[in-house]
């Protein structure tokens, strides 16, 4: 597929047709990319390929690896010297990046990686899916961490996130994943890119460049004692209570009377949206929240939700994931109920509308407050 | 602490710069501290030291990060050459090193030394080949001989179930982008003193831009073969160089020149 030749050369602030991958390739590029390392999948690939040109262009390091295993691990390389590093794939070369993805976390390192999720599990399809909720903000590898999870739900966002993203993850030495499902990235829509910064020269005081006229520095995920290991895992679980206490994100509509919640991020978010405005034209009073971070969770505005509001409804593009994360952030206080599409299949607004009006109907019956 | 000469003697031996005053935690007669110290000679000679990043492995050489003077860092098992990739990619300038055993390059890592190879790599390999897996405790590895006893090989490798070791410095030489390729031995002076030229070769290479370097080092680890140190030498010359030449396997033209 060609490179969009129009990105790039049309350095204006106007807003312009763009398919998420490229988006999101552009993005990265504007905000200081310094060097991408990947490997082709669909439905990521347009990333990758926009990127081969884009940097080369702008003599930054690009670079197709042989695997998934190679990409990651040439990022936590490039990110061991304090450069700006991004790698992006779908769903199974995710599976394959979590061993360095552990490395990374171990180390302390900022990077952005994007997992545009495709149906699963296995080789599963290529159409847009929600399957790696819990891979990506429960085991993104092995030990005990968890990366900042950001989630778009249009181009614009996609966009907005990317810069986002490399500001957190510099910001708290952390890892941040941008969650994208197929559809944000391959759809198209207009959007506005940020413009081009150039690339940050100045090194972090960690970063390997030769140890001239200084002591040496060692990037290592080794603490050999468990009093070391454990001081070291207390100071990841400190650093994620900072995260969650600062960076929490999230959209919200008609929140301040509703009687049923809705709750989806992504594409679902966005179709749930459709559906919400459905239901509220058919005079129920049903409000929606969009999570943007799905880690750290919006869980402190859920549980505040749950106060005055009667039920949820989850909506997801999986069996019912990011569900558990809504029961605990409820604590019991509502029921939960989920409405979900599997194997790839983006729920229609209508079929969004049905699962809501049935929730409404239960809880206006059986649970008034 | 500074080693200095008595009075009127002249200091001919010291602890190379590019070395860390510190112990290492290798076996007594293990090669792995030979093969660090002619790093380290050949990172001062050529004046290296400030501008390397060493990217350690995984196995018994795990903390030769901590063993070097130079910045350093410590890839999962078998990645430091794409590691080392990332780190050479964006610091052009540096000399980049990766130090390898035979587990962690021959079997785990394969796919990452033969492409990192193969895309010419701007970064200098150390592959240390003792034939087992020494920090796990002994198993086979891809180098053990045909029937070498090893903790799961315990009748000797039986070449019909684990099929034939693999002669790494042979393969990689078949690929362009690999510029100087050797194999050379550490069981005797004369060796060891070849072994040292070659590094210095191989560092120059990557320093004049000319590709991927390696130099393979026949190593002992007298602890998991069960025998002495000096058995262990012997052993070295009398099973493994027969099986793996000491020879030159790539040497492209513009090496010749440096
Ligand atoms: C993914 C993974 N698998 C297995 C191990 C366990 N392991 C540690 S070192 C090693 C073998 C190292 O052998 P070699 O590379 O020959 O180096 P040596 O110890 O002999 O110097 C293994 C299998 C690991 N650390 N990581
Ligand atoms: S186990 Fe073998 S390779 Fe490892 S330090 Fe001891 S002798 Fe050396």
């Amino acid at each position: 597929m060609p490179v969009d030749k129009d990105v790039g050369v049309n350095d204006t602030m106007a807003k312009q047709m763009l398919k998420g991958n490229i988006a999101i390739a552009e993005a990265a590029l504007r905000a200081g990319l310094e060097a991408y390392f990947g490997y082709p999948i669909t439905p990521q690939t347009e990333l990758l390929e926009h990127l081969s040109k884009r940097m080369v262009d702008e003599g930054r390091v690009f670079l197709q690896a042989e695997s998934e295993v190679a990409a990651i691990n040439m990022v936590y390389g490039a990110a061991s010297t304090g450069a700006r590093v991004m790698t992006s794939s779908s769903s199974p070369g995710i599976s394959l990046m979590q061993e360095g993805m552990s490395y990374i976390a171990g180390s302390e390192l900022p990077v952005v990686i994007v997992d545009v999720m495709r149906g699963g599990p296995g080789l599963g399809n290529i159409l847009p899916a929600q399957g790696d909720y819990f891979q990506v903000t429960r085991s993104a590898g092995h030990g005990d961490f968890h990366p900042i999870v950001l989630a778009p739900a249009s181009v614009q966002e996609a966009i907005d996130f990317t810069v986002l993203a490399f500001d957190l993850a510099e910001k708290y030495r952390h890892m941040v994943i941008i969650a994208a499902d197929g559809q944000i990235g391959q759809m198209m829509e207009p959007a506005e890119l940020p413009e081009m910064k150039p690339i940050n020269k100045v090194r972090p005081d960690w970063a390997l460049t030769g140890a001239n006229g200084r002591g040496k520095r060692i990037i290592t995920s080794i603490y050999l004692s468990g009093e070391e290991m454990e001081t070291f895992n207390q100071k990841i679980q400190d650093r994620l209570v900072e995260i969650k206490l600062n960076e929490q994100r999230w959209a919200e509509l008609y929140t301040d009377d509703c009687v049923l919640l809705v709750i989806g991020y992504g594409t679902a978010g966005r179709i749930a949206r459709s559906a919400v405005e459905a239901a509220r034209e058919k005079g129920l009073k049903v409000g929606l929240l969009r999570p943007q971070t799905l880690y750290p969770f919006p869980d402190d505005r859920i549980s505040e939700l749950a106060d005055y509001t009667e039920g949820c409804l989850v909506v997801e593009m999986n069996a019912g994931q990011m569900v558990d994360d809504v029961r605990l952030a409820v604590g019991g206080q509502i029921p939960v109920s989920f409405y979900g599409r599997m194997g790839g299949i983006v729920p229609l607004p209508d079929e969004i509308l049905e699962a809501i009006e049935d929730t409404y109907e239960k809880l206006t019956i059986h649970t008034p407050k | 602490m500074t080693i200095q000469a008595p009075e009127g003697m002249e200091l001919i031996y010291s602890r190379p710069e590019s070395l860390a005053e510190m112990h290492t935690h290798y076996c007594p007669g293990c090669t792995h501290g030979i093969a660090h110290r002619l790093l380290g000679e050949a990172l001062d000679e050529l004046g290296m030291r400030e501008r390397t990043i060493l990217v350690a492995p995984v196995g018994c050489s795990v903390f030769a990060y901590n063993y070097f003077d130079t910045d350093a860092c410590e890839a999962a098992h078998g990645r430091a050459p794409a590691m080392a990739t990332g780190v050479k990619r964006t610091r052009p300038d540096n000399i980049v090193v990766t130090y390898q055993g035979d587990g962690d390059l021959a079997a785990i890592g394969t796919a990452e030394i033969i492409h990192a190879a193969a895309r010419g790599e701007q970064i200098t390999t150390i592959f240390i080949n003792n034939a087992i897996y020494g920090m796990t405790g002994g198993q086979m590895a891809p180098t053990t001989l045909p029937g070498q006893k090893t903790r799961s090989s315990p009748d000797g490798r039986d070449v019909e179930i684990a099929g034939f070791p693999i002669r790494m410095s042979e393969v990689l030489a078949t690929l362009p982008g690999a510029a100087y390729i050797v194999r050379r031995s550490m069981h005797d002076v004369k060796n060891i003193r070849k072994a040292k030229k070659a590094i210095i070769t191989a560092l120059k290479v990557q320093e004049a831009g000319l590709g991927f370097s390696m130099v393979e080092l026949l190593s002992s680890c007298p602890t998991n073969w069960g025998i002495q140190p000096n058995e262990a030498l012997q052993w070295i010359e009398e099973h493994m160089v027969p099986y793996y030449p000491l020879e030159d396997y790539k040497v492209i033209e513009a090496v010749k020149n440096l």
